[in-house]
């Protein structure tokens, strides 16, 4: 296995874009905060200024992203606080690249597609600061390799979420801003007391020195078995939150309802992420053997999260909380790929992260502008839209198909590939997980059918067709749902390199083989091996 | 006949080195003096003597950092003070709180018309005791620190002469302060009476000369438990910690700043001295009493902090939920006290904890002050509504200490409390760091409270806009930038605040 520290200086830009991601945003916030209050107009063109140009440097980062490199690339290093042995540390691989994608992508269209409903326009100015906020500190999340840089971006995020849910969010937002604070932070401080262990511990078992730098720690670092479950379970508590997996999820279905459409945008399509996306790079990539040794636990929970949050999903009368709870559904997919601990599944998993933020983030985008027409999201009081706007109606079916997993949008490929690859090694939770896919599709279907079929009555007849402005924006999720459903190779080809690489890391250290499942139902390697090829060849 | 032979021998007097005391003293000594016998001075005069006073200490003790980085530590005074950088760094504390206190009382005072020199001559008293209580290498000289800081603290508490709840506040505290104070000097004579001495040099002396032959040393645990007490009234950790928010709500809000930043920082430095430095040899017997201490503090301190409706209150429980995490780094200071070598980062995270606190705390009370006075006295929650509306560079400012307070990263009270926990963790202190992290989210509530009154509920009807005066305009201007400031470069703090195990004895 080649070392992750040797392929690190690869690719660079001789331009410092991993920081430029961070501090672009950050100043357009502290651009907007100066900005006189009179003029709201004003705060908005800096914002979109400041998120489009980030958005334009992620797609070139995408574009210049070395493709057969698995380490990471554009790594900026500087020291910061020596005495802690703490350093500004940032890189991306293939794990992290469509995240940051993601974000680069769904902020802009957030800031100019969706306006806050602020009955003063002097408000403008925090919403648009804190927006720009979070923009950051998700950035810096996904880009860091330091322990303490990560965290420091971990907790940053909460912030501007808790403001943005609670000044422009609905009805119970206040409520639903505290727990959402409360149960991210009760996370957080055991992940806090685990990173600090961690270095201490790797420090003196194979590092050497004190320093918080994830790739040091991660390659040299030796820790007795039973040590290194403490500290997984340090940081698996954050992330399982974050995520969230069953039984931690009850912060969601509040925050995500009672968010401003932007909040639950955002909140959906990539800060859920930091979750799952923890647990691959802190988790499995800090872990292995601990990760290894409590997959079961987390594939039941997965489990569990894919069909409850499906059923809970069903009866759901609030257009807005059945979205909500097929996150629950969704993510549950994406851990159960995540320690199938296959390349397959794992690259599914990846790939699935992107598409529910894609899928998910549409979707309440499109949920917001029911709600903007008809004040209200019960789904009893919508009928038959499609009569009158069957534009918009058309929108939400590509969306909610793709959220389905219809095969040809880019639903499909991330749950196939997940319940491929997770098959290989983990196959009765397999087959449980795919009656997620059929509830799936029950729920979405069935509310797709009371709300959009039938005769419109009186309320509905003035239902507005989409206009242009929101055509434009659902037009490039319309357009990456697709894209990716036929053509899913420019992904999987930068997202395999770096995934194969970490399940080598994770053979290596915990002692197993990805190819030899020891559960449930063992699969002999060569016919595993087979069947990976093949699968490769399919897509 | 005999009288003629003795020569008294004097100690020889370091005059710079103790000029920090020296210019505390005789600013406070001018103030009282001069302002006694001449008449009313000009608006202003009055802090800005005081100001410069605890300016002029604070540049001195820096001055001096360098003396002591470059020639070595030492005691002063025939060892009755200890001169090293523990003892530059908290009079530089004391003396930065002290200043924005003084900035905040200015204006407190003149709006009231208690306009006058007594006010900053005690807090200058105050300042000087818990200067001395920090640099005490003797236990009767800690002391008299002690009592000069806890003495004029009472007079402070009570000197809102026209509001009864400050004279009972002041009633209260000295009360309960007496009573504490007793059981410390009480533990000075039990350690007296086991090591045959006050100073802390010959303490440790006393136990590495002599082997305990027959096991019995509970002379110096019964002292060591009655300073504990003392100590812990002091900090205000519980279960000592009952008289802190009746005092912190009834004495005036510049005076409860004072008590919270410069009261809570010469408490823990008197703590350090006495546990850390004189008694290592019982580390191990005193090291559990401070981890019930801390565990105490933060679990009942966030707890009670946030079914509080009174700002002020909210704030006093938040204090001793920061004693807690104060108390961490004693405890995590205290297991290797007293070795030679690398002693890990007890020490340096106390007193960074203790800066960054200082300065956080003063701010916050900075603007409870003009939020209450701008609603007739009143603290309440509710007089915080809609603060963002009526003054945004406020709410902002209280946002920020708030947040920092809450231990979000880029404020400085991040640093703080990574500081202790890191400190705790490197010595697998696992449980209480972890014990103080939930704590941290369960006070975090509370802040969460008031920003949501200040940014999200709107403003009352009636509600004025806040006059923001320039002098308390500046504190918190200087308090929150310096927040920010600490927050996302702290690594001149952690070298400077990391020389402090290098303490004199």
């Amino acid at each position: 296995m080649t070392s992750l520290l040797a392929a690190e200086t690869s690719a660079s830009l001789g331009f410092p874009i991993l920081s430029m991601l961070i501090i672009v945003p950050a100043v357009g916030a502290l651009i907007v905060a100066l900005l006189s209050r009179r003029r709201p107009e004003e705060m908005k063109l800096v914002a979109t200024i400041a998120s489009v140009a980030t958005g334009a440097m992620t797609v070139w980062l995408t574009v210049e992203f070395d493709v057969g490199d698995a380490g990471f690339q554009f790594v900026s290093q500087h020291p910061w606080i020596e005495r802690w042995g703490i350093g500004w540390h940032l890189g991306v691989d293939g794990i992290s690249l469509f995240l940051v994608l993601l974000t680069g992508i769904l902020f802009p269209l957030a800031i100019v597609g969706i306006d806050p409903h602020n009955d003063d326009p002097a408000r403008n100015k925090p919403y648009f600061a804190w927006l720009l906020i979070l923009e950051a500190g998700i950035m810096g999340s996904f880009v860091s390799l330091d322990l303490f840089l990560f965290f420091v971006f971990f907790e940053v995020v909460l912030v501007p979420m808790y403001f943005l849910i609670g000044g422009w969010g609905y009805e119970g937002r206040v409520h639903a801003a505290t727990k959402f604070f409360l149960y991210t932070m009760i996370g957080s401080a055991f992940m806090l007391v685990s990173i600090m262990a961690t270095v201490f511990i790797a420090s003196r078992n194979g590092v050497g020195s004190v320093t918080f730098d994830l790739v040091e720690i991660a390659e040299n670092a030796n820790f007795a078995a039973s040590t290194g479950r403490w500290l997984f379970f340090g940081f698996a508590v954050a992330f399982a939150v974050k995520v969230p997996v069953f039984p931690l999820h009850t912060w969601l279905p509040d925050a995500h309802t009672q968010a401003p459409t932007a909040g639950s945008v955002v909140l959906a399509g990539v800060m859920l992420k930091l979750g799952t996306y923890g647990l691959l790079r802190f988790g499995l990539y800090l872990f292995p053997e601990a990760a290894h040794w409590s997959r079961a636990l987390w594939l039941t929970l997965a489990v569990v999260g894919i069909t409850y949050g499906a059923i809970v999903a069903t009866m759901q009368k609030d257009l807005k909380r059945l979205v909500a709870y097929s996150s629950v559904a969704h993510l549950g997919f994406i851990v159960l790929g995540t320690f199938a601990f296959t390349g397959q599944a794992i690259t599914g998993s990846v790939m699935q992260m992107v598409n529910h933020g894609v899928s998910t983030g549409a979707l309440f985008l499109l949920v917001g502008m029911i709600y903007e027409r008809r004040h209200t999201r019960q789904i009893s009081e919508l009928k038959g839209i499609q009569s009158v706007a069957p534009i918009f109606a058309a929108a939400f079916m590509i969306v909610m198909l793709s959220s389905i997993g219809v095969p040809g949008l880019n639903g499909f490929v991330g749950e196939y590939l997940i319940l491929i690859g997770a098959f290989l090694s983990a196959r009765w939770w397999v087959v449980v997980a795919a009656t997620g896919v059929i509830l799936a599709a029950l729920y979405l279907l069935w509310a797709y059918q009371r709300v959009f079929h039938g005769e419109p009555d009186e309320e509905n007849r003035t239902f507005a067709e989409l206009k242009l402005r929101e055509a434009a924006v659902l037009l490039p999720f319309i357009g990456v749902i697709v894209f990716t459903g036929v053509y899913p190779k420019p992904m999987l080809e930068r997202i395999e390199p770096a995934v194969e690489q970490l399940v080598a890391h994770v053979e290596e250290k915990a002692g197993f083989t990805a190819a030899e499942p020891g559960s449930p139902d063992p699969i002999p390697a060569e016919h595993a091996d087979d069947e990976a090829d093949h699968e490769e060849g399919d897509d | 006949m005999l009288a003629q032979d003795i020569t008294v021998s004097t100690p020889e007097v370091e005059w710079f080195h103790l000029s920090p005391i020296i210019a505390l003293v005789g600013g406070a000594l001018f103030l009282l003096v001069v302002g006694a016998l001449t008449p009313r001075w000009p608006r202003g005069l009055y802090a800005f003597v005081a100001a410069a006073t605890v300016g002029t200490a604070g540049g001195l003790a820096m001055a001096l950092w360098d003396d002591v980085t470059d020639q070595g530590t030492g005691t002063l005074l025939a060892g009755a003070l200890a001169f090293d950088t523990f003892s530059q760094f908290l009079t530089i504390t004391i003396c930065a709180a002290t200043l924005l206190v003084v900035l905040v009382t200015d204006d407190e005072l003149r709006r009231t018309g208690r306009d006058g020199p007594e006010v900053y001559a005690l807090m200058i008293v105050a300042a000087t005791g818990g200067v001395v209580m920090a640099a005490a290498n003797d236990l009767i000289v800690l002391f008299l620190g002690l009592e000069t800081l806890s003495l004029a603290l009472y007079v402070l508490a009570a000197s809102d002469r026209d509001r009864t709840t400050s004279q009972e506040a002041g009633i209260k505290y000295f009360v309960l302060g007496g009573f504490a104070s007793a059981f410390f000097l009480y533990g000075i004579a039990l350690v007296y009476g086991g090591t045959g001495s006050t100073n802390i040099g010959d303490i440790i002396g006393s136990f590495q000369g002599s082997v305990l032959v027959d096991g019995n040393d509970s002379l110096v645990l019964a002292g060591i438990a009655l300073l504990v007490v003392g100590l812990g009234f002091k900090v205000a950790a519980v279960p000592f910690h009952v008289w802190t928010p009746d005092v912190y709500q009834g004495a005036p809000t510049n005076v409860t700043a004072f008590m919270a930043s410069v009261g809570k920082a010469a408490a823990f430095a008197a703590m350090l001295r006495v546990l850390v430095v004189a008694l290592p040899f019982h580390r191990d017997d005193w090291r559990p009493v401070i981890w019930v201490l801390a565990l105490l503090s933060l679990v009942i301190g966030s707890a009670l902090a946030i079914v509080q409706t009174d700002v002020k209150r909210m704030l006093a429980y938040s204090s001793i939920s920061h004693a807690g995490f104060i108390l961490v780094g004693v405890e995590a200071a205290g297991h290797r006290a007293g070795e030679v070598g690398d002693l890990g980062d007890g020490m340096p995270s106390v007193v960074t904890y203790l800066l960054l606190y200082a300065v956080l705390t003063v701010g916050s009370f900075a603007v409870v002050a003009l939020v209450g006075r701008n609603a007739g006295g009143d603290t309440s929650l509710d007089a915080f509504r809609g603060l963002a509306q009526r003054r945004p560079a406020l709410a902002l400012g209280l946002t920020v200490f708030l947040l920092a307070q809450a231990g979000v990263p880029f404020t400085s009270g991040f640093v703080a409390k990574w500081g202790v926990i890191q400190a705790a963790v490197e010595e697998e202190s696992y449980a209480i760091a972890i014990i103080a992290m939930v704590a941290a989210v369960i006070a975090a509530f509370l802040y969460l409270r008031i920003m949501v009154s200040t940014w999200l509920e709107p403003s009352a009807e009636a509600a004025e806009q806040e006059a923001v005066p320039l002098s308390t305009g500046l504190a918190v201007l200087s308090a929150a930038v310096f927040t920010l400031f600490v927050g996302i470069w702290p690594g001149w703090l952690l070298d400077a605040a990391d020389t402090v195990t290098q303490y004199a004895r």
